[in-house]
């Protein structure tokens, strides 16, 4: 993906799956596929998000509360996997993937053409001793974030031990939408740009209009879409239209 | 020193702890691991947070000989006042400390989380002695079941935030603090209230909460002529008053230590706070530690009538010592808790917090020899219980006859 794209800049958008209503992995996924996502990433709900804003945290309960399941999301993406070609990455917080097991977790990321994961609690030390050589074993791409507050070192660190792409983080804070960035997150975006990093970055968290857009897309390979794409999956109900509504407010 | 009580480099007791933090927390967290030990071993330190303690909170905090209890219960039983310290509760021993470590590392804003509203009482106090800005998350349930301590915490110039996610208690507001603290990372200390959360907190508050049993070492010396007990009994929950009870005696195998936590309505119910007996390991509030979770690993809400207590997880450190069989835990029901907090009101003039009468319900489950000595604290006194008590005296026995 990132390699074909040249410089067109690209979108990936987040929901939660089983929000608002049960068992819509499948449909929300064509409907972002349809529209011309370059990447999705499905959220899988936990009970203790500590890396989200409101909007997804309440997501998160609705979806609990309507019976999702890091089980159940897994068998939808293996029902719909043919019909699927845009990449699917996984969000999800370590506990759920422990539980699970994490090489079945692998595995079956593998049967269900996901091909990468996020799992924002998840400390970069174990990601180095326990999860990549699980990950590599199957081929799939753990990816990690960087804030802020990461030192040069640290990027550098993670940028030499992963594929795909680095989670850009634009503040301080947890997921939800933001009307503008300041000028510390654009000298940010535009330090780490400067290092020249050999995996690209997607810039994500507070990106929900066109100005946040277009800051994110100037720094970084692309812009990840969250808190603003579940709001509008809440009020619009149709996945669709959903989508529809985010590239009208994206101004795309 | 003790070697059950200590975390290795990584904040690990054995395959329990770490740090599990989103990376935006991630210096915010390996700034306090860098600093937090050079700080507490200071010379400059140690003596002012030892002042803080002796003027300021009033310790040392006496040990009491329970005579009536004590033939009651056919022992020789010793309670550690930790509810006659200032504010009330062993929470402050701990803020006192960390305000001091925040002082010393620039930060300018405080934050913490709290259940039953101690942890929140004390650290408004320390941050209305030190002149710092402090903002409290507490769920919303906990708002109206523990109402005078959030009024003290206002009165106290703290701003409350009451907490409306999931099941409104303790681990949510924790949640939210964490949460609030990766929207601050720059300026704001976050001061984590028990033995839980990414290290080094579990380290951290063990250390400070360890002035109880290095005075009980001193104390029972002066009254027993021996300075250790045969039994050590505390209530736990995240584990802050049961860490300092137990840590200078963690190693020493002549010490029984049993630790009472929240059975709720009974640790088959589904309505409980009974981690040990319910709990599987997973990862809570950054650390690696037994958690009450259902089998997709969500993490299940705890249920208690102490709102101290009222958590699905417990420190790192006990997880650690459970899984090596050092310490015993008994599950301890509403009905019993409060049972066992009239007694100790009518047969010692104590009203006990209903989270210390959970270690007070485990005498009766005991079978002592007459010349046992044991140590039980009362980690905080129960003027905020006092509504509960009264709406709960069916639960009391003999003594809700009144």
């Amino acid at each position: 993906m990132f390699a074909e794209r040249g410089e067109r800049k690209l979108l990936s958008v987040y929901f939660c799956a089983g929000c608002p209503v049960a068992g819509n992995t499948g449909e929300v996924l064509k409907a972002l596929q349809g529209r011309g996502v370059d990447m999705v990433e499905v959220g899988v709900p936990f009970s203790a998000p500590l890396a989200d804003g409101p909007v997804i945290q309440h997501a998160a309960s609705v979806s609990l509360k309507n019976g999702t399941t890091l089980n159940g999301i897994l068998s939808e993406l293996y029902e719909v996997r043919a019909e699927i070609t845009v990449p699917v990455v996984i969000m999800c917080y370590l506990n759920v993937i422990l539980r699970h097991g994490l090489e079945r977790f692998f595995m079956r990321c593998v049967d269900c053409g996901v091909s990468g994961v996020i799992i924002p609690d998840l400390p970069l030390a174990d990601y180095l001793a326990s999860v990549k050589p699980l990950a590599d074993k199957y081929g799939v791409s753990v990816i990690m974030m960087i804030t802020p507050e990461t030192d040069d070192e640290r990027i550098r660190l993670i940028d030499n031990n992963t594929e795909s792409f680095i989670y850009m983080v634009s503040c301080a804070g947890t997921t939800g939408a933001r009307d503008s960035f300041d000028g510390s997150a654009t000298e940010y975006f535009r330090h780490v740009e400067s290092l020249g990093l050999k995996n690209p970055c997607m810039t994500g968290f507070g990106i929900s209009n066109r100005q946040t857009l277009d800051s994110a897309r100037q720094y970084s390979a692309g812009a990840i879409i969250g808190s603003r794409f579940v709001t509008l999956l809440n009020e619009c109900g149709d996945a669709e239209k959903a989508a529809d509504a985010l590239y009208q407010t994206l101004g795309l | 020193m003790s070697g059950n009580c200590i975390a290795d480099r990584n904040g690990y007791y054995g395959r329990f702890g770490g740090a599990y933090v989103p990376e935006i927390l991630h210096k915010c967290v390996t700034d306090l691991q860098d600093a937090y030990r050079s700080i507490i071993d200071s010379e400059a330190f140690r003596k002012e947070y030892h002042e803080l303690l002796r003027d300021y909170v009033g310790r040392p905090s006496p040990l009491y000989h329970a005579r009536r209890m004590s033939a009651k219960y056919g022992c020789r039983l010793y309670l550690k006042r930790e509810d006659l310290n200032h504010t009330g509760a062993h929470k402050i021993n701990n803020t006192v400390g960390q305000i001091l470590m925040a002082r010393r590392m620039g930060k300018t804003r405080i934050i913490a989380e709290t259940g039953a509203g101690q942890h929140g009482v004390a650290t408004a106090t320390v941050c209305a002695l030190m002149g710092m800005r402090c903002e409290i998350f507490m769920g919303k349930t906990d708002v109206e079941r523990q109402h005078t301590n959030v009024e003290r915490m206002r009165m106290l110039g703290a701003e409350v935030h009451p907490v409306t996610t999931g099941n409104m208690t303790l681990s949510d507001a924790c949640s939210e603090a964490i949460r609030d603290w990766c929207s601050h990372p720059k300026d704001t200390f976050y001061i984590v209230g028990s033995t839980m959360g990414p290290h080094p907190y579990p380290d951290i508050v063990a250390r400070m909460q360890s002035v109880i049993s290095e005075e009980i070492r001193w104390q029972l010396k002066e009254k027993t002529g021996r300075d250790y007990p045969d039994y050590l009994i505390a209530c736990v929950g995240g584990g802050s008053n049961s860490a300092g009870t137990m840590y200078h005696y963690a190693d020493d195998m002549r010490v029984r230590m049993i630790l009472a936590e929240a059975g709720g309505c009974g640790i088959g119910s589904g309505r409980t706070a009974a981690t040990v007996h319910c709990g599987t390991e997973g990862i809570l509030h950054g650390a690696r530690t037994l958690v009450m979770q259902t089998p997709d690993g969500q993490i299940e809400e705890a249920f208690s009538i102490s709102a101290g207590l009222d958590y699905p997880g417990i420190g790192p450190m006990h997880a650690h010592m459970v899984s090596e069989g050092r310490v015993k835990v008994m599950a301890v029901n509403d009905d019993e808790a409060v049972r066992a907090g009239y007694e100790l009101t009518r047969l010692e003039g104590i009203i006990p917090a209903l989270e210390s009468a959970h270690a007070l319900a485990v005498l009766p489950k005991m079978k002592f020899s007459p010349d046992d000595v044991v140590v039980l604290t009362v980690s905080g006194r129960g003027d905020k219980d006092v509504c509960t008590y009264l709406a709960n005296r069916s639960m009391a026995g003999e003594y809700g006859d009144f």
